[in-house]
């Protein structure tokens, strides 16, 4: 049986480092492009970037003070067995978000969309958002934390099949066109792309292939995976670097995941996963052990399965 | 003509309130840090002050002559005082029809903010007060702002509007690095960005085929800003 006091723990403990410290796949694809970058003013701006990340770490501060809209990514063992079962799991983690905006601090973003009011907590209707998904044969809980600034660097585009692949590179360099001048997408950054599925189907799938990614990471299908190095070269061939500003290329890597999608349509999003990369997770054994990682191993072939049963994936699996 | 790599980055460390002559002296592409004194303000700020014609919570250029548009990571160490760990900008194109009114009636002559605005907006207001756009780095580099701060003097309007929205007085040293985006003579280093990169990006469209779905408010030439 995991604990709701451990899941409560595990809650806080996630938003505090996300806060802080940048994983490494992020901070060492920053670091490639220092390195790379020939342009004055962009190379002085990733050498401040990189400062910031070993200051936040050192002085254990939020590494950026926008700490955006803190949401949680929970992917339940089927086995897994929980105090409280779900209702307590997302009140552990409501709690643990409202302490954590206090303690760390972590701004409080989160306001009603209409009146303005801010609890000054995080949390209110549908806020921290926290999505779920289930693993077959296990009995541990993951949890991510994500922390994404939200105003910026993203979009939604009806395409249509006979689009195909020019059409959603066009609206691929049009969402640089819109975010990357003045560095409002606060490049360098992940490109996500969901492609397919329903229209949230697929805005979601964009946030995830963004956020629960790590740089460096391939779609399992080939084509997929061509298309994301082919997508990524042509992303960092536009002349932008970091802030707008004249460079070469301020795109970490894309990844694309795609849902199947209605005969006749093609959708797509798109997110921007911003240099300011906060995610970290950890695995709740059953037991009651925590283990705390950087890679939130979140697109399981499980997740991302497409047979109608799933007794040979299990199999695989286990 | 002068490009975004012919700038000379020259380093600047200022005390508030800014004189006529050290913003005279900035030019775009200069990195400035900041001593002394200033007060942020966002949407909130703006709407009570100009839309609802009230008074501001306290007479601003007896604070400081600079602004900041952003919000901090603030944590209440004991009723009232209060510690602020990190601090990033926020876009400052929303609030540019206020400046004219913030630099006329409250004295401001320095914004520090994210991206800067429309370069028409300097060329018409930015260059009549002889004010200057300060831009963050990167943008996020909420730490290294964070260690500029070095202590919360005041808090205005905070039960009104919020943490995030409040208006703070910050006593701040070596504070930045800031670019300077737009100069007194109205310059504008995004712009003068823009126009560089259109020409590479633009090329990157000829193959692309317009989308089957036209839609308002579509972005239809890529190397035109929309703001």
């Amino acid at each position: 049986m995991i604990s709701r006091e451990t899941i409560h723990a595990t809650a806080f403990e996630l938003n505090r480092l996300a806060a802080i410290q940048i994983p490494g796949d992020a901070r060492q694809a920053v670091g490639r492009m220092y390195k790379r970058e020939t342009n004055k003013i962009s190379k002085y701006v990733l050498g401040q970037i990189l400062e910031n990340y070993r200051i936040a770490v050192d002085e254990q501060r939020p590494m950026c003070a926008d700490t955006g809209l803190p949401r949680f990514y929970v992917k339940v063992g089927n086995e897994a067995a929980v105090e409280g079962g779900m209702v307590a799991l997302e009140g552990a983690i409501r709690q643990a978000t409202a302490e954590a905006t206090a303690a760390i601090p972590i701004r409080p973003n989160r306001v009603h969309p209409i009146s303005r009011h801010d609890y000054n907590n995080n949390v209110g209707v549908h806020a921290p958002t926290v999505d779920y998904s289930f693993e077959p044969n296990v009995g541990w809980l993951e949890l991510t934390a994500v922390h994404k600034g939200g105003l910026f660097g993203g979009d939604y585009r009806m395409l249509f099949p006979a689009d195909g692949i020019p059409g959603l590179k066009r609206f691929f360099l049009d969402c640089i066109s819109e975010f990357f001048r003045r560095g409002m997408s606060c490049q360098p950054l992940v490109v996500g792309i969901g492609i397919g599925g329903t229209k949230d189907t697929c805005v979601r799938l964009a946030k995830e292939a963004g956020c629960l990614r790590i740089v460096g990471d391939r779609n399992p299908e080939p084509e997929i995976a061509a298309l994301e190095e082919e997508l990524l070269q042509l992303g960092n061939s536009t002349g932008f670097g970091v802030m707008g500003l004249p460079g070469d290329g301020a795109i970490m890597d894309v990844h694309i995941e795609i849902a199947y999608a209605h005969t006749g349509g093609m959708p797509v999003a798109i997110q921007h996963f911003c240099f300011a990369h906060r995610r970290m997770s950890a695995r709740i054994e059953g037991d009651g052990s925590v283990h705390y990682r950087e890679d939130p191993g979140w697109f399981t072939p499980f997740y991302r399965r497409d047979s109608v049963g799933f007794e040979e994936l299990e199999e695989q699996e286990a | 003509m002068t490009g975004v790599n012919d700038l000379r980055m020259r380093q600047w460390q200022l005390r508030t309130p800014l004189s006529e002559e050290d913003i005279g002296r900035l030019q775009i592409g200069d990195i400035v840090f900041l001593d002394g004194c200033l007060f942020t303000g966002r949407e909130g700020f703006y709407h009570r002050l100009f839309d609802l014609g009230e008074a501001p919570p306290v007479d601003l250029p007896t604070i400081s002559n600079v602004t900041f548009h952003c919000s901090p990571a603030v944590n209440e160490t004991s009723p009232g005082v209060y510690h602020i760990p990190a601090v990033s900008a926020t876009a400052s194109f929303r609030f540019d029809k206020y400046l004219p009114l913030l630099f006329e009636q409250h004295g401001v002559r320095a914004v520090i903010g994210k991206g800067g605005m429309q370069p028409e907006v300097y060329q018409e207001v930015f260059r009549k007060y002889k004010a200057v756009y300060l831009t963050t780095v990167g943008y996020g580099l909420g730490a290294m702002y964070g260690r500029g701060i070095q202590k919360v003097k005041e808090v205005y309007w905070k039960d009104e509007l919020g943490l995030a929205q409040a208006v703070w007085v910050l006593e701040v040293e070596k504070f930045g690095p800031f670019l300077v985006e737009c100069d007194p003579s109205g310059q504008s280093l995004f712009a003068l960005a823009n126009e560089e990169i259109n020409q590479t990006f633009e090329g990157l469209y000829t193959e692309l085929p317009q989308p089957k779905l036209k839609r308002l408010g579509e972005v239809t030439s890529p190397g035109k800003e929309v703001l």
